[in-house]
């Protein structure tokens, strides 16, 4: 067992310090924010069959998305896979100690985020305006409207955390209250976020293009 | 270790453009062929491995912790797909959901 696997565990007999070893040689704070990950992946899996399932039974499905609201997806592809790829310039910059540098792509980050959810509420209000409700539209089936709010909403709540989230580790980290693995472990919660959108634009925009 | 890091940082761009262009992908396939679900899916499933492996640097942690997360999220995932055969036995009995 290498000791650099090993990290300070609690106290054993005696006050004797009890060595632990790393799960996965990767911090458990790591780890937990793995395991979170893959429950939320989970979560996001069940949501988009239920709206699967849905779309499925109904015989007069909606079709929806025109060129405009494509375009507008696109765009918000673009700034979320960019502020993906920022979030891994903080990172590099956390475990080269430059706090200043990280601090900046950690905020250009967020700021993409909040692009991307103004973006999309400017969508749901075109939505809403056009009588778009969770249990009943102009078009076709009434569900339509639940299974595009409880998808998208759920996403969106998603990037409104991890938002606040990176804005607190941000500050935190320039101020050195906190290390560059907490940069790190955020940074993965906001890669999972860009995950989940590159299954929801195929599944919720594409598949309901108007044709 | 600087040859390392500038290496690191191509393949960072490289993937960055590829999930881009997947996207792009999607939607010409969805406009000229049709967006068909299994299409979507495994255009979808290219970017999110590209991603998990590049972006979340999965790829390079050890095999173990692979092992420990993906199988069995996949296996969740996959068997999510029961529930098809309801929604097909649905649209016949009842054709507007109402």
């Amino acid at each position: 067992m290498s000791d650099a696997n090993l990290v300070l565990g609690h106290t054993g007999e005696r006050g004797s310090t009890v060595m632990e070893e790393r799960p996965f040689v990767i911090p458990s704070s790591k780890l937990v924010m793995w395991l979170f990950i893959i429950s939320d992946a989970c979560t996001f899996g069940a949501v988009l069959f239920a709206y699967g399932y849905i779309r499925n039974s109904a015989a007069d499905w909606p079709l929806v998305f025109e060129s405009a609201s494509i375009w507008n997806t696109l765009l918000m592809t673009f700034i979320l896979v960019s502020s993906s790829l920022t979030v891994l310039l903080a990172v590099r910059a956390s475990q080269s100690d430059n706090r200043q540098a990280a601090f900046r792509w950690t905020m250009i980050t967020a700021a993409g985020g909040i692009l991307f959810t103004l973006l999309h509420l400017r969508e749901w209000m075109t939505l809403i305006g056009e009588g778009v409700r969770p249990f009943q539209n102009p078009w076709g089936a009434p569900l339509f409207g639940a299974a595009f709010f409880s998808v998208t909403g759920l996403h969106m709540a998603h990037v409104v955390g991890g938002v606040v989230a990176l804005t607190v580790i941000g500050v935190g980290y320039r101020s050195g209250r906190y290390a560059a693995r907490h940069v790190e472990i955020w940074a993965l919660y906001w890669h999972f976020v860009d995950l989940v959108w590159m299954f929801v634009v195929p599944l919720i925009y594409l598949l309901n293009m108007k044709r | 270790m600087s040859s390392g890091n500038s290496n690191r940082t191509g393949t960072t761009y490289i993937v960055y453009g590829a999930i881009l262009a997947i996207a792009v992908v999607q939607v010409v396939v969805a406009l000229t062929m049709g967006p068909s679900l299994g299409r979507m899916l495994i255009l979808a499933a290219i970017q999110a491995y590209l991603a998990v492996m590049f972006f979340m640097h999965l790829r390079d942690e050890k095999s173990t912790l692979r092992l420990a997360l993906i199988p069995g999220t996949l296996f969740v995932l996959v068997m999510m797909n029961m529930i098809w055969a309801d929604s097909f036995r649905l649209i016949h009995l009842r054709p507007f959901a109402k």
